[in-house]
């Protein structure tokens, strides 16, 4: 294996780490969301201030996280993954 | 706001933009020449472009009109459903965006049939992709048909027909181009006019959208801001969830997206774009929910349709008068277009390339043979979307969604991830997961409360949930798994190898 076949790698396995990571947040976050409607409606139903109650302001998170995860995502994989696969395919190439 | 009685503006609105479509159609013709061209625009669609276009894809006037109308009539529980159709997108970025576009060309069976066998896999997977597309057509054109009634004083058949041909026009002789271009423009309008009508409605609220609530709260109680009887039963709202979360990661007119642009990283760079954009469209649909709410009154959006779908276009008559109400009217006429387009091509894709080259012609048909068949399967979903439309008159068009959703979720989302992280993974895995997914899905549903009881009268129901996602999605996994541990197929194993190298970098002849 050569020097950027083996970063790829490793670059590649962290990149998967990632990924199940931030998919599990969502899923968790999100399930507990809905469990949180069906189990506890007073409490989402809790005015914080006038025209704000908790289970809007938590909608509205979610909605926020959604985006920061996406945003973490392709932020991490444009500046660590893309560099490495672009080095193994130049290497490729000139191998060739 | 007089129902059925044409709007001069909404129909100028409405063949302006079917003006401006043709003219992209007619564009996009002459640059459709082969298959690449007709399934994936060439390859050659921007980041921030296929963005918008995924964006158009998935804003369907059931989100628009629907979501808009839910939240006017019952407040807080609107947001659940919004708030499930955008979680997905984290899921699609990170798990199917990139593989995705490095492992297939046209359609998501790509990926799947990669190192299985082809016949086998690809009739399993169309039939996956043409139930999620059937269902999801169905309650388009149901949409459509109702909306244009209301709207425009169409009859439903009519509105129904105009629908499909409009969208044949586009698809046959534009493709994929033409798609994309019709999806962006129809993007752009609907954000830009969800915006107006948002900002009208804050300009009342001095641009605060708690005042609007507080508001909404001194006419309708403070219940409005909480959790009604939507979600009642926990195992039904967690199903529900996971198929909206998961089905967006399977819906084959979405994952067709893919592969109109030219590399994994512009893949992923759209999805970022498509979330900003269907994100901050939910947010302004909340708006105009809770505006239509204390600025139409809930009595008076009832009085017009029971299940409040002309939320949107009352609020724009308040707030903007007949020619926003025109404006807006044709605005939602372009949603049901676009992505009616989006998924008779997705359907046209997976009859041609996956069945008729794949199936029939062994992987070996020649560009202008495939373009052809593409063309007549286009023709042939058109025809029977137009026909289905009409024998479907009359029905509930949410729980078609959510089948489309369920099934997505439950039948072509496992498929692909096994296949693309399990090694393991087999030709009759593959072909079991994705059919129990099916068949489980349906069955689940025509046993559920809403076929059982609200449909057919009965007194009880054989299976208490209506949403079977919960059940679905983990039987169709599991299956897979077991099936593909009892037999294991060498040749597969072996494949992964190199799927494992072109999953970071692509399809090194396309390079060249």
């Amino acid at each position: 294996m050569s020097d950027s076949q083996v970063h790829l790698t490793r670059v590649a396995a962290a990149r998967w780490r990632l990924a199940l990571l931030l998919t599990a947040v969502m899923t968790l976050v999100y399930v507990g969301f809905i469990l949180l409607i069906a189990f506890d409606k007073p409490l989402l139903g809790t005015i914080l201030m006038p025209g704000l109650s908790l289970g809007i302001l938590l909608g509205f998170l979610l909605i926020v996280l959604a985006w920061a995860l996406i945003l973490i995502y392709v932020r991490w994989t444009n500046t660590h993954y893309d560099h490495r696969v672009a080095a193994y395919r130049r290497e490729r190439k000139a191998a060739r | 706001m007089q129902t059925g009685e044409p709007n001069f503006i909404a129909m100028a609105g409405f063949g302006l933009f079917i003006g401006l479509s043709l003219i992209i159609t007619w564009v996009a013709a002459r640059k459709t020449t082969s298959a690449e061209s007709f399934y994936a625009a060439g390859r050659s669609i921007t980041g921030f472009q296929n963005g918008l276009a995924l964006a158009g894809d998935y804003m369907s006037a059931a989100s628009f009109l629907g979501i808009a109308g839910l939240v006017a009539l019952s407040g807080f529980d609107g947001l659940i459903y919004s708030i499930g159709f955008l979680v997905g997108w984290p899921v699609v970025v990170c798990l199917i965006a990139e593989p995705l576009r490095n492992l297939g060309k046209f359609t998501f069976s790509d990926v799947v049939a990669f190192r299985l066998r082809q016949v086998p896999v690809r009739v399993a997977a169309a039939a996956g992709s043409l139930a999620v597309v059937a269902f999801y057509l169905i309650a388009q054109m149901v949409g459509a048909g109702n909306l244009i009634r209301l709207l425009f004083g169409l009859n439903y058949e009519t509105a129904v027909v105009i629908v499909g041909l409009v969208m044949l026009t586009y698809v046959l002789f534009g493709g994929m181009i033409a798609t994309t271009w019709v999806q962006i423009v129809k993007a752009v309008l609907l954000l830009t006019g969800a915006f107006l009508l948002a900002m009208l409605v804050l300009a009342q609220f001095s641009f605060n959208p708690l005042a609007l609530f507080e508001e909404a709260t001194r006419q309708y109680g403070t219940g409005v801001l909480a959790p009604g009887r939507f979600v009642s039963d926990p195992v039904d709202g967690i199903s529900l969830g996971l198929a909206l979360m998961f089905g967006t990661a399977g819906l084959p007119h979405i994952l067709m997206r893919f592969y109109t642009v030219p590399d994994a990283r512009t893949a992923r760079v759209s999805v970022a774009y498509a979330t900003a954009a269907i994100g901050a469209f939910y947010l302004l649909t909340f708006v105009l929910g809770f505006g239509a709410m204390v600025l139409v009154g809930q009595d008076n959006i009832r009085a017009v349709d029971v299940g409040g779908n002309m939320a949107a276009p009352l609020l724009a008559e308040v707030v903007g008068g007949q020619a926003f109400l025109g404006f807006i009217s044709a605005v939602a006429f372009a949603t049901i277009l676009a992505v009616v387009a989006g998924l008779t091509l997705a359907g046209a894709a997976a009859l041609s390339h996956d069945i008729y080259v794949h199936v029939f012609k062994g992987g070996k048909a020649s560009e202008q043979e495939e373009l052809k068949v593409a063309r007549g399967a286009t023709i042939l979903l058109a025809i029977l979307s137009i026909l289905l439309g009409i024998a479907f008159k009359g029905q509930n068009v949410a729980y078609m969604v959510g089948l489309a959703f369920a099934i997505a979720a439950s039948a072509n989302f496992p498929a692909l991830v096994l296949s693309v992280f399990w090694r393991k993974f087999t030709t009759r895995g593959a072909q079991a997961s994705i059919l129990v997914g099916t068949a489980s899905t349906l069955l689940l549903i025509w046993m559920s409360p809403t076929i059982q009881i609200d449909l057919l009268k009965h007194s009880t129901a054989y299976f208490p949930y209506r949403n079977p996602g919960l059940f679905t999605i983990p039987l169709s996994f599991v299956v897979g798994i077991v099936t593909s541990l009892l037999a294991p197929e060498p040749s597969a194993l072996e494949g992964f190898t190199k799927l494992e190298h072109q999953i970071h970098l692509g399809d090194e002849e396309e390079a060249h």
